[in-house]
């Protein structure tokens, strides 16, 4: 254990396991107190490198990210201290490997929990290796105007009200880190202030003890008197109790032992630190309490009374000459973060995104106002979970079916058509699941599964405009457009598509309304009296009967109907519905181990 | 949360696993154990014999065939000064004395609760008794160990050797030598290597205590009879399978009140700590308390005060509880406080320090809530509240406090972390003894 001061104003830290909020928090201090250097040099985060941005004052600076403690410290020889923010289990093998790092003096472990016998191990080590472990299960600890480690003294009001950004000439320390925070308010009532202060943790083997800290203490010039607040179990105390009889601490100590209640339980109780245990009568708060007078510490009667005893003994030092004034000074206003700006409602902010179909922030997600907890007991299926995120209502059951039974029939279509074999050939080339399927659904378009919405479009206007079949096909002959929906190149009217027929066979038992598809079967009619493969396809019966869905479920407007169709919604089905076929070319061909593809000369005319 | 007691039956079951894995030789324990249904709750009428006792001597027949040994398996000692182990029985005789006792409360040093939970083993014939305890400090761990073990150990504690083995060291035979060195040479090389074993075995488990006295000899092996052991739970995520099913029972005679056990099953339910323990119904100072350090310092001072005796409860609330947690919490709490109006005056301590990051005015509307719904409790009981709380937004939760007392009618004082921490707990203790 070092025996003196174990930071200053240019004490830099590695912080291990990212949080932003603390680092953001020490960093704020910094630049309370006027620091010139951030206090993080850098941040551990396994697995990740790079960089972390983040406010030193108002101007944004780069934190360097490390993947390896061994890493970070040969990056920042001169950064000695290692806040550790890992899980309680892996805290130990991470602060271990800090410790034998040369550059490392203090490792500051937060987690809770930490075994009894791992910390033990990270004792056995720091003793051997005079390094100072801080924690586990604490906060941490603040050398006023100089550096704090991660949260230690809340917000930045509640720093600068007890005027933690510069020193005063008291010494702190604590188990409980809660209590430390209310402790360096008491302690900035009644004296000048905190010069340091350290809450050891509430397990049952605290890596540093409260008498390393007070002799520590003793040694500090600028501190003038110490105040302990400890709790009842373990006999951490006694060792304090030790060095005050020994005469090793020659500034008073103001002491409190908390657990006094503890006689009052009728049974063995266990408060809220692993340490705080009753025990043995030594253990108890009582005999604490009393050693700590018998040595010499200036007790009171109650935690109520501590503070006036701090008190008296500050007015003490200060009539005997031994505290010198403290010049005070007005720390810089930390610009205020956007959100909790926002939050106070002092100044607001447009949003960059707007989003009406889901919701993720609260219990369960929602689709359309609906909880996945809903959708999930009342057996909703697929189809209606697209009505609720593409159309945002529940739609009726026939309705939801009919979607259902469109993305089953359009699932896949062989390994030849264009989507599929771009996929297949992409999987070949050794291409990961996504680019493979991407590069099949990049097919899709006006030649390819595209002519959903067209075919709607233009059935729907036709229709609506009364015209007669032959009117419609010959007017768009005239402009030069095909009629899209009609025709195929293999189907005919002899070998119609059976996808067609399942889907108009569905229509008619369950539709309140098949206008819209008898209007494309009469155009079907005429166009096979020009050519025997004039059919209507699937994007045709999709396309018409989808119109039916809208317009006979009485649940859309005109306008609604008119927007779904301009936007594209139908063609949305196809591509979900090719997706599922072209993640199953993917998976086959991975599973086939088959090589790359190349194209055989043989089957390319070359020309010139 | 730290270190664990657990049941002698465990302790038991996880030497004799655990040794065979460590050393490949093996420990002649036998032992099983008889449990009532009821463990935790104060209706001991409804207590009858969970195991099924015929299954039992199917699975070990040497119940039926051998003479046995029947103790409460409670975490007490002292179980043999006490007249609460019996010896010699058959099965017909263990199921008898297991079924005058279950349910029936005892005192021991001072705890009073029913027993619940027994251990059978068979009987053992043996003349020596030894003593072996090892517990675990911080620098290491201290080895007892003494030829002189059994009841009287206390009697015979001059002749209890101890030695301290460093973390990380091995237990070598030179450290181990001063434990041993005056036993007779045929045994000493066994006793040796048991010590060494069960050390071993101590840290592998990450056990924090471990007390067997006695154990004796028995064909020339080990046996402890009488075992204590104490688990770091907190060692529980990388030994579940080790320790495979382990209870860690409450102290014993700390048996809760349906409103205690009610508040246990909603702190084991969420991520946030919530603590309540009834120390005198009739008490007429109540406490809820935000934070662990506070809580305990709350109950410190109106103790330290003098008014130990008008301390109605314990009660700790933190970690950041849900608003609806802190509100089924908060009743709780206001229903004993209230219960029983008898005309007197009373207090109710809402306290805090000042929190490091807590939304205070956040946590307050859960207790804002249930305060609204006992009004006319709080007034029947005659109560005033007393509020202190820092920490961030602490000034709107103080308001909002200050307010609801004008809303309901029920005297309120609030403090915020201008006054002192436990200054409520001296005007709680003014207002009842005032106006009493």
């Amino acid at each position: 254990m070092a025996t003196g001061q174990l930071f200053s104003r240019t004490t830099q830290a590695l912080f291990y396991n990212y949080k932003q909020l603390p680092v953001q928090r020490m960093l704020d201090f910094d630049f309370l107190c006027g620091r010139e250097t951030p206090s993080v040099a850098g941040i551990i985060n396994p697995g990740s490198e790079g960089f972390q941005k983040l406010f030193f004052g108002q101007e944004e600076i780069a934190i360097p990210v490390h993947a390896a403690i061994e890493a970070a410290c040969a990056a920042h020889p001169t950064a000695d201290v290692f806040i550790n923010f890992a899980s309680f289990r892996s805290a130990a093998a991470s602060s271990m490997a800090a410790l034998k790092q040369p550059t490392i003096k203090v490792v500051a472990i937060i987690a809770e929990g930490v075994p009894e016998l791992d910390t033990k191990q990270l004792i056995a080590y720091a003793c051997a290796n005079n390094k100072v472990l801080i924690g586990p299960a604490t906060v941490g600890g603040i050398q006023a105007g100089a550096f704090k480690i991660g949260d230690t003294a809340g917000t930045i009001d509640n720093i600068i009200h007890c005027k933690l950004y510069r020193p005063g000439s008291v010494g702190f320390v604590s188990k409980s880190g809660g209590m430390s925070n209310e402790m360096y308010n008491t302690v900035a009532r009644v004296t000048d202030g905190i010069y340091e202060g350290i809450a050891i943790g509430g397990d049952v083997f605290p890596g540093s003890t409260l008498s390393d800290h007070i002799l520590r203490f003793n040694n500090i010039p600028q501190i003038k008197m110490m105040v302990v607040l400890g709790e009842l179990g373990g006999r951490d105390e006694y060792s304090l109790v030790e060095a005050l009889k020994q005469g090793k601490v020659n500034k008073p100590v103001v002491a409190w032992v908390s657990g006094t209640c503890a006689r009052l339980f009728k049974s063995e109780v266990q408060f809220g630190h692993a340490g705080a245990k009753s025990g043995g009568e030594m253990e108890s708060a009582q005999a604490k309490n009393q050693a700590l007078i018998d040595a010499g510490a200036i007790v009171p009667t109650s935690f109520e009374a501590l503070e006036s005893a701090i008190k008296e003994t500050f007015e003490k030092l200060v009539e005997e000459g031994k505290v010198s004034p403290i010049k005070e000074v007005t720390p810089p206003q930390i610009p205020e973060d956007l959100n909790s700006a926002i939050k106070s409602g002092k100044v607001r902010a447009p949003t960059h995104i707007i989003s009406t179909i889901s919701d993720d922030r609260g219990d369960e997600p929602c689709y359309a106002g609906v909880p996945m907890s809903s959708i999930i007991e009342q057996g909703y299926g697929v189809g209606d979970v697209i009505s609720l995120l593409w159309f945002k209502r529940s739609l009726p059951r026939y309705c939801t079916k009919f979607i259902e039974i469109c993305i089953m029939l359009c699932a896949d279509h062989g390994p030849c058509v264009s989507g599929a074999h771009n996929t297949i050939v992409t999987a070949r080339a050794g291409k990961d699941l996504v680019s493979s399927l991407v590069s099949g659904l990049l097919t899709i378009g006006p030649r390819f599964g595209g002519a959903i919405d067209d075919a709607a479009r233009y059935f729907k206007d036709a229709c609506d405009r009364n015209l007669t079949p032959y009117e419609f096909v010959e007017g768009m002959k005239k402009k030069g457009i095909r009629v899209p929906g009609i025709g195929h190149r293999i189907k005919s009217r002899d070998n119609r598509d059976k996808r067609v027929e399942l889907l108009q066979k569905f229509a008619r038992s369950n539709f309140p309304t098949v206008k819209y598809m008898e209007y494309a079967v009469q155009v079907e009619s005429y166009t096979l009296s020009k050519a025997n493969n004039l059919v209507l396809n699937v994007d045709g019966a999709i396309g018409s009967l989808f119109l039916d869905l809208l317009a006979g479920s009485g649940m859309f407007t005109k306008q609604e109907i008119d927007e779904i169709v301009q936007i594209g919604y139908l063609n949305g089905l196809f591509v979900l519905a090719r997706s599922i076929g072209l993640i199953g070319h993917t998976f086959d061909q991975k599973r086939l181990k088959q090589p790359l593809y190349r194209h055989p000369w043989e089957d390319v005319l070359y020309t010139k | 949360m730290a270190r664990k007691k657990i049941r002698e039956y465990d302790s038991k079951r996880l030497v004799k696993e655990h040794f065979k894995r460590l050393s490949g030789k093996e420990l002649a324990i036998r032992s099983v154990q008889v449990r009532s249904n009821l463990n935790t709750i104060l209706s001991f009428s409804l207590m009858c014999i969970e195991t099924d006792l015929n299954e039992l001597v199917e699975k070990e027949p040497w119940l039926s065939s051998e003479k046995l040994v029947v103790k409460p398996d409670m975490l007490f000692g002292k179980r043999g000064k006490s007249g609460l182990v019996a010896l010699k029985l058959d099965f017909a005789e263990v199921a008898t004395f297991v079924k005058e006792r279950l349910g029936k409360e005892v005192e021991m040093s001072g705890c009073k609760g029913p027993i619940t939970t027994f251990i059978v083993e068979p009987f053992i014939p043996h003349n020596e008794e030894f003593y072996l305890n090892i517990v675990s400090d911080r620098l290491g761990c201290s080895i007892s160990f003494s030829e002189c073990g059994g009841i009287d150990i206390e009697e015979n504690w001059d002749k209890v050797k101890t030695i301290s083995v460093p973390t990380g060291a091995s237990l070598t035979p030179e450290i181990c030598a001063p434990l041993v060195a005056t036993l007779p040479l045929e045994i000493k090389g066994e006793l040796e290597d048991f010590i060494q074993v069960i050390f071993t075995l101590f840290e592998d488990l990450d056990f924090t205590f471990l007390e067997m006295n006695p154990f004796a000899l028995v064909d020339g092996k080990p046996y402890p009879l009488d075992m204590r052991g104490e688990l770091d739970d907190t060692a529980a995520f990388k030994n579940f399978k080790k320790w495979g099913d382990i209870e860690f029972p409450m102290p014993f005679g700390r048996v809760m009140s349906a409103t205690e056990s009610f508040i246990h099953g909603l702190d084991e339910k969420t991520s946030a700590s919530l603590k309540f323990t009834v120390l005198n119904p009739k008490g007429r100072i109540w406490t809820m308390v935000a934070g662990g350090g506070a809580s305990v310092i709350y109950a410190d001072t109106v103790g330290d005060l003098g008014y130990a005796s008008e301390l109605g409860n314990y009660a700790e609330y933190s970690g950041a509880p849900k608003e609806d947690e802190v509100l089924q919490y908060a009743r709780v709490v206001i229903d004993c406080a209230t219960a029983n109006p008898d005309g007197k005056t009373r207090a109710l301590v809402i306290g805090g320090g000042i929190a490091n990051f807590t939304d205070v005015a956040a946590t307050f509307s859960g207790i804002i809530r249930a305060l609204k719904e006992k009004e006319a409790k709080l007034k029947a009981a005659r109560m005033h509240i007393f509020v202190r709380r820092g920490g961030p937004n602490y000034q709107k939760g103080l308001a909002k406090m200050r307010s609801l007392g004008d809303e309901i009618g029920v005297p309120i004082e609030v403090y915020g972390p201008e006054a002192t921490m436990t200054g409520i707990c001296k005007e709680a203790i003014q207002y009842i003894t005032a106006a009493a």
